[in-house]
């Protein structure tokens, strides 16, 4: 019997990972303090930004990949402004890939991050602030601890968004053994090519590796904590 | 008040779908690359007979897998011959009925005025970051890009600056946007009124590639609609073929 994934599978898997995870780490440092000023502001600006994160939930994929295509391409004013600092265009490469899925999948760290923060509430924050721990030293020693089911949430459900992607990465990709041919692309080109057998095997897997990050994620969660 | 605006919206929805059917519908897959010869032809066709013309772009290799699993497609008209004949030998058409409706040219393009020569030497220079081509595992445009860099000895040189569309429509757009300087793309995308459109392109002989044949083919579920039968006929009609060659296609 052939090799369940050919080489070319076996790359795209890799790819895959080592996208989820560098997009992940992105967005935990960059979605904590966004969700940490959505969960607190009185500000004006809360709907907007708010609605501004949440974008991607609602908007095709298609319409992310086309602006991305042309605002960072070399024409695009995003474009012109990584040329200008001597990164080249951010298309067609591994880093133009991180740029879409960190946008794509920001509202799925930004909002379970923001529910556990306004979950936990003022008054611990009130109880440190007596105890006179700064307003830092009370976030790590206070909130990340109490807002860790929302941090787990939001990991699994920024790696698990990040694999799933696909239009996006269809459209600002290329289609790039190795660079940026992850494997729901590939999963695409063996359909396309009728190789179904090979697409069997990765969809498979996918809706495996989807079935456990679920599996996992409801029963870390038991039921919502009733604040 | 909101009930009543349902009820009616509801009702409707019913009396459209209840209403007799039109003088005939045909639904189309067309290939990626014929988009907008077929745009014209359809509404020609339309003009000409009455019958409604539904029309789908994408890719071949994805208009396969739907058809064998029961896409609502009365007539395939494809990138290529394989996917015709391989459609035909499964007993998924109306025997008899394929034929080539047209022969697809290839294009070096760039939306630069300045981007590609007419001799396309730009491709030895090498001095550009991106070229794109539609795949070619899947789409026939990139298999004859392909072909051609091979038998100008420069697939090693190039190959590592590739950048693939799924099918040429994306390729197309990729070029389009200046994210890759330059790319093989189908004539027909950047042709109309026997002239290239915009950029700059070097139309590549047809000696450096195998031609790139279109099939057409009526599906088996087809075979009593007239509609369908009436495209199959218009498609080898002089009209049809005059359209079809003032977007760069020979036949």
């Amino acid at each position: 019997m052939d090799s369940l994934f050919t080489a070319a599978d076996l790359s795209a898997i890799w790819l895959t990972v080592k996208l989820a995870t560098v997009v992940t780490m992105i967005l935990l440092l960059l979605g904590t303090p966004i969700a940490w000023w959505l969960a607190r502001t009185r500000s004006a600006w809360k709907g907007p930004v708010g609605a501004l994160v949440a974008l991607p939930i609602v908007l095709p994929p298609t319409v992310l990949g086309f602006y991305l295509l042309v605002t960072l391409g070399p024409n695009g004013p995003i474009g012109q402004l990584t040329q200008a600092l001597g990164l080249g265009v951010l298309p067609f490469t591994f880093a133009g890939l991180v740029v879409g899925s960190v946008i794509y999948s920001l509202p799925f760290v930004v909002q379970p991050l923001q529910n556990a923060f306004e979950a936990i509430g003022e008054r611990p924050l009130e109880v440190a602030a007596t105890l006179r721990a700064s307003p830092l030293d009370a976030f790590f020693s206070v909130v990340l601890p109490l807002a860790k089911p929302g941090f787990l949430t939001a990991t699994i459900l920024g790696f698990a968004h990040t694999v799933g992607e696909f239009g996006v990465v269809l459209m600002i990709g290329g289609n790039i053994p190795e660079k940026t041919r992850v494997v729901s692309v590939q999963i695409y080109d063996h359909v396309e090519a009728l190789e179904y057998t090979q697409a069997h095997w990765l969809s498979a897997g996918m809706v495996l590796f989807a079935f456990l990050v679920l599996l996992a994620l409801y029963s870390l969660n038991p039921g919502r904590r009733r604040a | 008040m909101i009930r009543r605006f349902g009820t009616l919206f509801i009702a409707s929805i019913l009396a459209s779908s209840a209403s007799p059917a039109r003088a005939g519908e045909v639904h189309v897959a067309v290939a990626a690359n014929f988009t907008a010869p077929m745009q014209r032809i359809a509404a020609d066709f339309e003009q000409a007979t009455g019958h409604h013309a539904l029309l789908t772009f994408g890719a071949t290799g994805k208009f396969y897998a739907q058809i064998k699993n029961g896409a609502p497609f009365d007539v395939l008209l494809a990138a290529d011959d394989k996917t015709p004949a391989k459609l035909e030998r499964e007993n998924a058409t109306v025997p008899g009925s394929r034929f080539t409706y047209a022969i697809g040219k290839l294009v070096l393009w760039s939306a630069k005025p300045d981007g590609v020569d007419a001799q396309g030497e730009v491709l030895k220079r090498g001095a550009f970051k991106h070229l794109a081509i539609a795949a070619p595992k899947l789409a026939p445009y990139g298999a004859a890009a392909v072909e051609t860099l091979e038998k100008l000895g420069l697939s090693s040189a190039i190959e590592p600056k590739f950048v693939q569309g799924e099918n040429i429509a994306q390729t197309y757009q990729f070029v389009a946007t200046g994210n890759a300087e330059l790319g093989f793309i189908a004539l027909s995308q950047v042709y109309a009124d026997s002239k290239i459109k915009s950029g700059s392109a070097w139309i590549v002989p047809d000696d450096l590639h195998r031609p790139i044949r279109q099939d057409a083919v009526l599906l088996a579920k087809a075979k009593d609609n007239p509609a369908a039968v009436a495209l199959i006929g218009y498609l080898k009609s002089t009209a049809a073929k005059t359209v079809i060659k003032s977007f760069g296609y020979s036949q």
